[in-house]
């Protein structure tokens, strides 16, 4: 497949740009969904396709498509220099260059091409029946789903680089609906790792099952302010968030709450984040990054203090730096730009129990909703929705729904209190891995 | 004019159907598409990500019993439907199944007045700058102004073994303005789209009016204050506010979500469910509106179909597999984002129907309350009914005024209770476009309204 992206290559230099790049992937993939004893959809795919970005002077353009024979290579990389003849003059748009070897990586799981689709399958109604077995109050699954995808990917450029990875994954999942007290409640539960064979559907079920029957009979908290503790999977979604405030394309616009604050102090010193493109237990490691760059550990934020933006090559040029090998990309379908790889957050010494206690009297939030329309990206000021549990007297208490939470970006930060001694890798707002957190205060409104 | 064919023929099509049903079946679909696409930015004041694609595919779909089998390739190559059409089928044990003999559907696809692939790209460079120009011109504290266009055709060929064979030509255009404003500390944001499943006549009337517009909007919220937290009177805006009954309501009318008992509407087919003052349609036919085709992607055409009517709840939305299930004629409504998803019931224009209560009227009855003009988003989970919505742009009311701007509200509550306190509906009517997300797939919808007004709802803000 290096060789595909060369020749890509190659037919933009053809088409008169300076410099070229091609990106080319392929992936196979499974899903299976299943409701109610039976598999309700099962989908192969096949997905095939390049990307070319052409630089003319200091003009970059991408174009893309999925005919890979020699008319259609040629078409599509046309189309990338002809793309970059509109673009505007940009004096730090140029091909990245050749970083140093990346280290060998194991990212594929033998087990995704050894399970047959119907292992798989009957994985997925497993994890449905492991739910319906937890509590009576289950009264059914929405759906359960087990998908997988094994990647290929090679990247050459004429500016020297070439690399090539293949890398598998897989997910499991199910929202479990509860019925009690006249009303309704969903649960999520899910799982992943590199092949199915890591997967543990029982547990996918039952925490499904258990966050579903944990809201039966749950009520409006009283508006007011006082501590709170996000659970891992909401934890990670504000990570998501912060990581992507800590890019340094967001920063050099001015569209980051994190802009002008590097060396300052914006979080508490409870909380450390880094991230790492070469995690052995993270879902979106690689060798390197969507332009061929190699990945890395950054530390983002170390006692309290902000030490650095995530760049990709571009900014990093713009910014009088290095890319940190954080240029991310979805397919070929999508040109690189600055993201995440996977996103860790340190974990502290106290148990879940003992956060709860440190907190006395709050909120346990389980779930949030509206991320993406309740968070302001540029000053990063927030109000999303949120149900979760009461903290009464150090200890869960009774379930909550239908408020919202509030506060900004860095005060929640600032405001964080302890982190809790177990981390979780969670799928949400990338690739995230976090322990509970506990916020000294926040802004709760119900009724 | 027939919108089918030119992607595969009939004699290519019948060949996978036939296979496709060689080991068992009760019904073959193959479902062909190429897409075009093309989309610039500016930004900075530069013209930047300039970017095309060209795209060609095929999915392949096989009912058998209660299940599903599905495989999609990209290419539409022989090989490449010869490889789709043997991973749909592979896991089938059953005796050959015969499709019936294609017939060609006419179909009438949206005209196209000006193709936009046809603009030189300098053109649409040009658009962008005159945006940027427009936007900053509001005003000094517009600190930044982003601007994109994106323009994307897609063919589409559907046959079915049913004997259907019918396509569609759908190009849709789309121009997009955010604005951010900045005074000291205090940094606001504001959009504005323009979108229609039109060519590029669609910018022939002042397009960059929109840039002023999400510049203002950026502006206004700088001498915003905080939200109001608390159970209060809501007054909706017109157009965009219609993604409020997009979320709460529309969602738990597709048909998927209701036979499974994962919607708030199950078992409530002919129950009151709003006050009689309230109608609604969900219509994929609105002459060049962004949720409108000629056909579904299923090759069903699409159709007007009234869903409340006077408050009674009058119809759900169905694609083919959910129709059948329930006994009823598909409604035109199973649509995916591409070749490579599974058609699934979605909405594709939806919007309340014009009442008669006057805006200012509305607002004159509200003693203190919260006038939510346009929203970032929202979501809806719609087996509890649950849902929030971020306000991009709200004011507080106060004495039957609009008073002052608010920032960073929520609206949260559940779909029953607020729709059944939605007591009174606006004379006035205006449609917006979006992007409806659900079950991993994206596909364009209009969502419309006059102005509404929610009895009792939750605000949440950050002054308790």
């Amino acid at each position: 497949m290096i060789e595909l992206a060369q020749r890509a290559a190659a037919a933009a230099l053809a088409a008169g740009a300076d410099d070229a790049e091609a990106y080319a992937s392929e992936t196979v993939g499974r899903e299976i969904r299943a409701h109610g004893g039976q598999v309700e959809s099962l989908t192969a795919a096949t997905q095939r396709g390049i990307g070319v970005r052409a630089w003319i002077g200091g003009r970059a353009g991408y174009a893309f498509g999925t005919d890979l024979a020699e008319a259609g290579l040629a078409a599509i990389a046309a189309a990338a220099a002809e793309a970059a003849r509109i673009v505007d003059e940009d004096e730090f748009a140029g091909p990245p260059s050749p970083g140093g070897e990346p280290p060998p990586m194991e990212l594929s799981d033998p087990s995704v091409a050894a399970w047959s689709t119907a292992r798989v399958a009957d994985l997925a109604l497993a994890v449905e029946r492991a739910a319906l077995a937890t509590d009576p109050r289950i009264a059914g699954v929405e759906q359960a789903v087990y998908f997988d995808s094994a990647d290929r990917v090679a990247i050459a450029s004429s500016a020297g680089v070439a690399g090539e990875f293949e890398a598998s994954s897989c997910c499991a999942y199910l929202q479990a609906l509860a019925e009690g007290d006249g009303g309704r409640e969903t649960g999520l539960g899910f799982g992943l790792a590199r092949g199915p064979a890591g997967l543990d559907p029982a547990a996918i079920g039952r925490e499904g099952a258990e966050r579903a029957t944990a809201m039966i009979g749950a009520g409006k908290p009283v508006s007011r302010s006082c501590p709170v503790v996000l659970d891992s999977v909401v934890a990670a979604s504000f990570a998501g968030l912060i990581g992507k405030a800590l890019g340094a394309d967001a920063v050099q616009r001015g569209r980051s709450p994190f802009a002008d604050r590097l060396g300052a102090e914006v979080a508490a010193t409870a909380l450390a984040l880094h991230d790492d493109g070469l995690d052995p237990g993270g879902p979106d490691s690689s060798p390197f990054d969507g332009e061929g760059v190699p990945r890395r550990r950054t530390a983002l934020i170390e006692a309290g203090r902000l030490r650095t933006y995530l760049y990709d090559t571009y900014t990093a040029r713009r910014g009088g730096g290095a890319s940190t090998g954080n240029a991310g990309r979805g397919s070929y379908r999508s040109q690189p730009a600055v993201s995440t790889s996977n996103l860790v957050v340190a974990p502290g010494s106290l148990g879940f129990e003992e956060l709860l206690a440190e907190a006395g009297e709050g909120v346990c939030v389980t779930d949030v909703v509206g991320l993406h329309s309740g968070v302001n990206p540029v000053s990063g000021v927030f109000s999303v929705g949120a149900s979760g549990r009461a903290i009464r007297g150090g200890e869960l208490a009774e379930p909550l729904r239908e408020f919202t939470i509030a506060s900004d970006l860095v005060s929640m930060l600032r405001a964080v209190r302890a982190a809790g001694a177990v981390a979780r890798w969670v799928p949400f707002g990338g690739s995230v891995s976090t322990p509970p957190l506990l916020i000294g205060e926040m802004t709760v409104s119900g009724s | 004019m027939s919108g089918a064919g030119g992607l595969i023929g009939p004699a290519a099509a019948e060949r996978v159907l036939t296979r496709a049903l060689a080991s068992g079946g009760d019904f073959a679909e193959v479902f062909a598409e190429r897409r075009n696409g093309f989309t610039l930015a500016i930004d900075e004041s530069r013209i930047e990500s300039v970017q095309s694609g060209a795209e060609e595919g095929a999915g392949v779909r096989v009912l058998s019993g209660g299940t599903t089998y599905f495989a999609h390739v990209d290419g539409l190559d022989p090989a490449d439907l010869e490889r789709a059409t043997a991973e749909a089928a592979a896991a089938l044990r059953g005796g050959r199944a015969e499709p019936r003999p294609l017939q060609a559907v006419a179909t009438a696809p949206q005209p196209i007045e000006q193709r936009p692939e046809d603009v030189p790209a300098e053109r649409k460079a040009e658009l962008l700058r005159e945006l940027d120009e427009r936007g900053r011109a509001e005003g000094g504290e517009i600190a930044q102004l982003s601007a994109s266009y994106g323009e994307i055709r897609r063919q589409v060929t559907v046959a079915n073994s049913d004997g259907l064979f019918a396509g569609d030509d759908r190009t849709r255009v789309r121009l997009g303005a955010r604005a951010v404003a900045r005074r000291g500390d205090a940094v606001e944001t504001g959009a504005e789209t323009l979108g229609a499943h039109r060519g590029f006549e669609l910018l022939d009337d002042d397009p960059a009016a929109i840039a002023a517009a999400a510049a203002r909007k950026a502006l206004t919220l700088l001498d915003a204050g905080p939200a109001p937290a608390g159970s209060m009177p809501v007054v909706v805006g017109g157009g965009f506010g219609g993604v409020l009954f997009h979320e709460m309501t529309g969602h738990g009318l597709e048909a998927d979500h209701v036979q499974k008992g994962a919607s708030v509407y199950t078992g409530k087919l002919g129950k009151q469910v709003a006050q009689p003052l309230l109608s609604a349609y969900d219509d994929g036919r609105l002459p060049g509106e962004w949720g409108t085709d000629a056909i579904d992607d299923e090759g069903t055409p699409t159709q007007k179909t009234l869903v409340i009517e006077d408050g009674r709840l009058a119809s759900f939305l169905y694609d083919r597999l959910r129709a059948e299930r329930d006994g009823v004629a598909p409604t035109g409504n199973g649509r995916r984002e591409s070749f490579r998803h599974l058609p699934i019931p979605r909405m594709t224009n939806t919007y309340i129907a014009p009442g008669e209560t006057e805006p200012e009227a509305m607002i004159a009855a509200v003693k203190k309350g919260f006038y939510a003009v346009s929203f970032a988003g929202g979501q809806v989970d719609p087996a509890t009914g649950d849902f929030v919505f971020g306000v991009s742009e709200g004011y507080l009311i106060e004495a039957g005024r609009v008073t002052r701007p608010c920032r960073g509200a929520t609206l949260i509550g559940n779909c029953l209770d607020a729709l059944a306190a939605i007591d009174a509906v606006g004379d006035d009517f205006e449609m917006k476009t979006g992007y409806c997300g659900k079950s991993g797939q994206k596909v364009p919808v209009g969502t419309g309204q006059g102005h509404i007004r929610i009895g009792t709802m939750t605000v949440g803000g950050t002054e308790v």
